[in-house]
């Protein structure tokens, strides 16, 4: 079978080889391909799952998707431990080495200045969460309303609207303070940090979590200073009363490769690949 | 067809990274961030353009989607799963032979409860 060439990064010559036991995608062991002062990252997938009627069939298949971007970003977290890693969007394919090769001269003013942009800085996650509405409470109110329940007193259909109304108040209260702690949360935060960005809120269909996702954020931190911000994001979590606070990270610093995200906004990406 | 061998235990435990990262926070990541390069396969971009905004909306919230009135994605059948078509279209199959099979059985008193 022909093998295409995957590229998972660009970084500067890596002070450390990879770790030896290292997978990529399919689990080809990743390989270091130099040119001038910089190296890609590659390895070899078969051609029948990243042409271009493959690739178009498995990019609607969910558990393919979920094992090709964990396989991704397990070499992007690995080379996050031994250097500061640029990465590529998932599914970055050339026919060979060659190839790859022009790409880099190509866009070698692009990386070299994101790269000293990013140069011993990682990303960090942060997500709160609200806890999941007390609906038990509401069924049990309205199933006392609807029995007539003699232990207490009968609540009218009047009586159990107005209660209702009250309840969804309640909740829009909540939310309210919960979006606000969010806003101070990530005002603080971002004060601690180079960069930031916010992402749009997770659902939990895909994310699992309980609770609404009221804050998705992004900082960007020098390694250095990582222990201070992650011992800041600890403490928050303790003011949070009744909001849970995530933190998932170092990332390579994905939210902040730069030239991409400028290309992304102005459609110049799309462009590109005509 | 090659398929990327599953990781049982995900990708954070070599490496000791990112143990808190759920599938939606790594497709954020690759999917709709990092350098955009057009590679040699120029279809990627425009699919992945396509397949981002589908999943910018199961991965964004549900609730604001629909709050823009955006739901065309719930009759769209690239988001569900291969396994829940193939399941669908065995049951039509099935369901199929079996009413060819009770219209044969039947042919009498069909005819008669037709107007």
């Amino acid at each position: 079978m022909t093998g295409l060439r995957y590229v998972y990064a660009v970084c500067r010559p890596l002070g450390a080889p990879l770790q030896a036991q290292l997978t990529g995608i399919g689990g080809a062991p990743p390989a270091l391909l130099a040119h001038r002062g910089l190296v890609a990252v590659v390895s070899t997938v078969p051609e029948a799952d990243f042409c271009e009627e493959g690739l178009k069939a498995h990019l609607e298949d969910l558990d393919w998707l979920a094992a090709t971007a964990r396989a991704h970003q397990g070499v992007i977290d690995a080379l996050t431990t031994v250097t500061t890693p640029l990465p590529l969007r998932l599914a970055t394919v050339f026919r060979d080495d060659s190839g790859v090769r022009s790409m880099m001269e190509a866009r070698e003013t692009d990386f070299l200045h994101a790269l000293d942009r990013l140069e011993g800085r990682v990303e960090w996650g942060v997500k709160v969460f609200t806890e999941p509405p007390p609906e038990p409470a509401t069924d049990e109110r309205a199933r006392t309303a609807a029995t007539g329940d003699k232990s207490d007193k009968p609540m009218s259909g009047r009586d159990y609207l107005r209660r209702r109304r009250a309840d969804t108040r309640a909740h829009e209260a909540d939310l309210q303070a919960a979006e606000s702690f969010a806003d101070a949360l990530h005002q603080r935060l971002g004060a601690h940090a180079e960069a930031s960005r916010l992402h749009p809120p997770q659902s939990a269909s895909l994310s699992g979590a309980r609770g609404r996702n009221v804050l998705n954020a992004a900082y960007l931190v020098p390694r250095n200073r990582s222990e201070e911000f992650v011992e800041l994001v600890d403490r928050t979590k303790d003011e949070a009363g009744g909001l849970r606070v995530e933190l998932t990270g170092p990332w390579a610093a994905y939210s902040f490769s730069g030239f991409a995200e400028e290309d992304a906004r102005h459609g110049a990406s799309a462009g590109e690949g005509r | 067809m090659t398929t990327p061998a599953p990781r049982s235990s995900g990708f954070a435990d070599p490496y000791g990274h990112n143990s808190g990262a759920n599938l939606a926070d790594i497709l954020e990541r690759v999917l709709d961030k990092g350098v955009v390069i057009a590679g040699d396969i120029r279809i990627n971009l425009l699919d992945i353009e396509l397949l981002t905004i589908k999943l910018r909306l199961i991965v964004a919230s549900v609730d604001k989607a629909k709050e823009m009135g955006i739901d065309w994605w719930e009759t769209d059948p690239a988001l569900s799963s291969r396994a829940r078509r193939d399941e669908l279209t065995r049951d039509n199959a099935e369901l199929r032979e079996r009413l060819a099979r009770l219209e044969e059985l039947e042919p009498g008193r069909a005819r008669k409860e037709a107007p």
